[in-house]
C-alpha cells in the first residue's frame, strides 16, 4: 500500500468529489424515475449521451457555447420524456417490464448515435477545457468544476421542488399510494408526464456535463450503468439529494483507493460499500 | 539487404508481374470465389471494425477491377459480430457450414479472433487474420498472422522502445509502468517491466487498473509524484487520452511517455499529446509510402474513410495490417493456384509475402515470423516513425521537450 502524501490525497479527493458529481448527475433523474414512476429507466444512460452528442454537434458545428446548448436540448428532451411516458401508459408497461422496454430504446438510440455520429471518438474542444484553477498545490479544473455546480444546483433544486411545492408533495403522494392520491384530486396521469419529461431533460443535463468532461463514444454507454445503479440504490430510489451524496461517497471512495492502492481495486471497494450499507442501514427491505 | 529493401524489391517485383500479365488481364468471370469473414460493425470495437470493412471493400474491388482470384470475381461475405467474440463464433461456423465459402479470413480483435481461430481449427480451415495481440495463444497451425508482432512482442518491442530512448537526446534512468488489465495489452506491459529491469532502468511505479475506468485523476496524481523520466502506458483505445487529460489538468506531462495502442486519431488532434511515443507498423510517410501500391491504397482510404465519416481518415497500423491481410491471402492463391486450405498453408509455412509494411514470414514460432512493431511520436500535430532508423521518417528523430 502506498502513504499518499497530502497533495496526492487531497488532489485524490477532488478528483472522486468530481466524478461523483457526474455520477449524481447521472443518477439523478434514474432516481427520480424509479422511485416516483416505478420505472427502471435503462434509457436514461440512452438519453444522456445524445444529449452528450447534440451538445458536441450544437458547439463544434453550431458554434454555441455548450451551457447554452442547454436551453435547446432540455425542451426537447422534455418532449422525449413525454412521449416515452406515452408510451408506457398506453401500453400498461409494468416496472419489470419497463427494464425490457427501455433496454431496447437503448439500443436503438445507441444505433441512432452511430449512425450520425459513427462509432469512433467525439471530443468537445471548448474554451472551458483548457481552464483550471489553482488552489496551493491542487488543482481545479473547469468542466469538472461546472459538473459540480450543476449536480449541486439541480439536486436542491429538485429536491426543493418535491417538497416545498404542491406539484412535489402530489408527485410523492402518488409514488405512495396513487388512488388515495386521485382521492384528493391528485392527477397522477399528468404528473407523470411531467416527471417523465423531467427525467428526461435531466438526462439532458447530465449529456452537457459528459460532453464537457469526456470522450465520448456510443458503446460508452454501457459503461456507466453498473456505477450509476449502485448510485441510486444507495442514496435512495426517488430521493433527490441520495444520487449527490451517495455519487460523492462512491467517488471519493474509488478515488482514495487508487490514490493508496492498486487502481484495479476502486470498483471492488465501491461496490463493496454499496454491498455493506444495503445490508446494515436501518429499515432496510 | 534491409528489411526495407527487400520489400521494395519484392512489392516491385509484385507490380511488374502484375503490368506484365495485366496485358492479358480480362474481367474475372466464373463462379465468385466467397470469402467470409465477421466484423465488430457495431458495439464498443466498431470503430476500428470500420476501418477493416473499408480495408477489405477497397481490396476486393481492386481484386474484382483487376482479374479476380484465379480469374474467377471474388465475393466478400462480411459479418457483424457485435464486438462479441462468442457470436463470432457462431457466426464463423455458419459461414463454414451454413454459407459454405470458399475460404474465410479474421475478425477485428483478439477475442474474436481466438474464437474465430477454433472454428477454423474444427474445419480443417485456412484463417489469416489482421490484429491478434497474443501471440502465444495461436497454437493452430494453419493460422497466420499479419500483424508482424514476433512471437514474444513481450520481450522484443520494449527493447525496440527502449532502445530508441536510449537513443535520445535523454536517456531515461527512472520509469513508470502503468496499465490497463486489458489482455493483449496487460502482457506487454509486464514484459516492459522485466525489459526496464534488464536494462537497469529503475521503476519508480507501477500500476493497473480495470479495463473501462472512468477516473484517471488520481492515478494522473500517483504519475506526478513519481515523476518518472519516462512513462509507459499500457493503454488502448481512448484510455491514453483519458491519461494525458487527466495529468494536463494537473498542469504535469512527462518528458517521454509512450502508449501502446492509442486511438491514434484522436490522440494525434489532442494538442496536449505532442511528444508522445506509440507502437506502429505503417505510417503515411516514406519509406512507407515509397510504392506505389501502398501510395495508391492510401489515396483510397483517405476519400473512403472521408465519406464514411471517420473522423480519422489516416492509414497505420489497423488499416495496413488489414490491407496485408488480403495481401497474404492474393499471393498464397495465386501462388498456389488453389482454394485448397492445406495447399495454401503450406505454401504460406514456406515462403515470404511482401506487403505494405514490410516482408511477412510465417515460419517462427506458432507462425509468427519479424517484429516489425515501430515507434512513432507525434511531432506538430502528426504521427512520425522515429525508430528504428531504417523506417524513421524523413529526417525525423525522437524529440524530448
Amino acid at each position: 500500500m502506498n502513504v499518499p502524501s497530502a497533495t496526492l490525497l487531497g488532489q485524490a479527493i477532488l478528483s472522486g468529489i468530481f466524478i461523483g458529481a457526474l455520477y449524481a448527475v447521472l443518477g439523478l433523474g434514474l432516481s427520480l424515475a424509479w422511485g416516483l414512476l416505478g420505472q427502471i429507466n435503462l434509457a436514461h444512460f440512452a438519453f444522456a449521451f445524445l444529449g452528450a452528442y447534440l451538445t458536441y454537434q450544437l458547439a463544434t458545428v453550431g458554434g454555441l457555447d455548450p451551457l447554452f446548448t442547454l436551453a435547446l436540448i432540455a425542451p426537447a428532451f422534455f418532449a422525449l420524456g413525454v412521449a416515452m411516458q406515452w408510451l408506457f401508459t398506453r401500453f400498461r408497461v409494468s416496472p419489470l417490464n419497463s427494464l425490457l422496454v427501455t433496454f431496447g430504446l437503448t439500443v436503438i438510440v445507441e444505433t441512432l448515435i452511430q449512425a450520425i455520429w459513427t462509432a469512433d471518438f467525439r471530443r468537445l474542444e471548448s474554451g472551458y477545457a483548457d481552464v483550471r484553477l489553482r488552489i496551493g498545490t491542487l488543482f481545479v479544473p473547469l468542466p469538472e468544476l461546472l459538473t459540480l455546480g450543476i449536480a449541486i444546483a439541480l439536486s436542491l433544486s429538485v429536491w426543493a421542488v418535491l417538497r416545498y411545492t404542491d406539484v412535489g408533495r402530489s408527485m410523492r403522494a402518488a409514488a405512495e399510494d396513487a388512488p388515495i392520491a386521485a382521492a384528493f384530486g391528485v392527477n397522477e396521469r399528468l404528473l407523470a408526464y411531467v416527471l417523465s419529461g423531467v427525467c428526461a431533460m435531466l438526462a439532458g443535463a447530465a449529456g452537457l456535463c459528459l460532453a464537457l468532461s469526456q470522450t465520448l463514444a456510443p458503446a460508452q454507454i454501457y459503461a456507466w450503468i453498473g456505477v450509476i445503479f449502485a448510485v441510486v440504490m444507495m442514496g435512495g430510489p426517488g430521493r433527490a439529494l441520495g444520487p449527490l451524496a451517495a455519487g460523492i461517497v462512491i467517488g471519493v471512495s474509488e478515488a482514495v483507493t487508487m490514490a493508496v492502492t492498486a487502481p484495479a481495486w476502486a470498483p471492488v471497494v465501491s461496490f463493496t460499500l454499496l454491498i455493506l450499507l444495503l445490508l446494515l442501514r436501518p429499515g432496510k427491505t | 539487404m534491409n528489411v526495407v529493401a527487400r520489400t521494395i524489391a519484392a512489392l516491385v517485383a509484385s507490380c511488374i508481374l502484375a503490368a506484365v500479365s495485366g496485358a492479358a488481364l480480362a474481367a474475372p468471370s466464373g463462379k465468385p470465389i466467397r470469402i467470409g469473414s465477421t466484423l465488430a460493425l457495431t458495439g464498443p470495437l466498431a470503430a476500428t471494425g470500420q476501418v477493416h470493412k473499408i480495408v477489405g471493400e477497397i481490396y476486393v474491388e481492386q481484386l474484382n477491377a483487376k482479374n479476380g482470384l484465379l480469374g474467377r470475381p471474388v465475393e466478400w461475405i462480411v459479418r457483424d459480430d457485435q464486438s462479441k467474440p462468442d457470436l463470432a463464433r457462431t457466426l464463423y461456423e455458419q459461414l463454414i457450414t451454413v454459407d459454405k465459402v470458399d475460404l474465410v479470413i479474421g475478425p477485428y480483435a483478439t477475442g474474436a479472433i481466438l474464437s474465430a481461430m477454433g472454428v477454423a481449427q474444427r474445419y480443417d480451415k485456412l484463417l489469416i487474420h489482421h490484429t491478434f495481440g497474443i501471440p502465444n495463444l495461436a497454437k493452430y497451425e494453419r493460422q497466420f498472422p499479419t500483424w508482424s508482432l514476433g512471437p514474444e512482442p513481450q520481450n522484443t518491442f520494449p527493447n525496440t522502445v527502449l532502445d530508441a530512448l536510449a537513443a535520445s537526446p535523454k536517456p531515461p534512468k527512472t520509469i513508470a509502468v502503468v496499465t490497463s488489465k486489458f489482455p493483449s495489452v496487460h502482457f506487454l506491459s509486464l514484459g516492459a517491466r522485466e525489459v526496464a529491469k534488464k536494462r537497469g532502468v529503475k521503476e519508480v511505479l507501477f500500476l493497473e487498473w480495470e479495463f473501462g475506468n472512468r477516473d484517471y485523476g488520481p492515478i494522473a496524481a500517483r504519475i506526478k509524484e513519481a515523476n518518472p523520466d519516462f512513462l509507459w502506458v499500457g493503454a488502448i483505445g481512448l484510455e491514453g487520452n483519458q491519461l494525458i487529460e487527466a495529468m494536463k489538468k494537473l498542469d504535469y506531462m512527462p518528458k517521454e511517455h509512450f502508449y501502446l495502442y492509442p486511438a491514434p486519431g484522436p490522440m494525434v488532434k489532442s494538442p496536449d499529446a505532442n511528444y508522445a511515443l506509440a507502437g506502429t507498423i505503417f505510417e503515411e510517410h516514406p519509406p512507407f509510402t515509397s510504392n506505389p501500391q501502398a501510395e495508391a491504397f492510401i489515396k483510397v482510404f483517405n476519400e473512403r474513410a472521408a465519406k464514411a465519416g471517420l473522423p480519422d481518415t489516416a492509414v497505420d497500423t489497423q488499416a495496413a495490417a488489414s490491407y496485408s491481410t488480403w495481401q497474404v491471402l492474393e499471393a498464397a492463391v495465386t501462388a498456389t493456384k488453389s482454394l485448397d486450405d492445406k495447399v495454401l498453408a503450406a505454401w504460406l509455412k514456406k515462403n515470404e509475402v511482401g506487403t505494405i509494411q514490410g516482408i511477412l514470414r510465417f515460419n517462427g514460432p506458432n507462425n509468427y515470423g519479424d517484429d516489425l512493431m515501430r515507434v512513432k511520436q507525434v511531432q506538430n500535430g502528426r504521427w512520425v516513425v522515429v525508430w528504428p532508423k531504417s523506417v524513421a521518417a524523413p529526417g525525423a528523430k525522437l524529440l524530448v521537450p
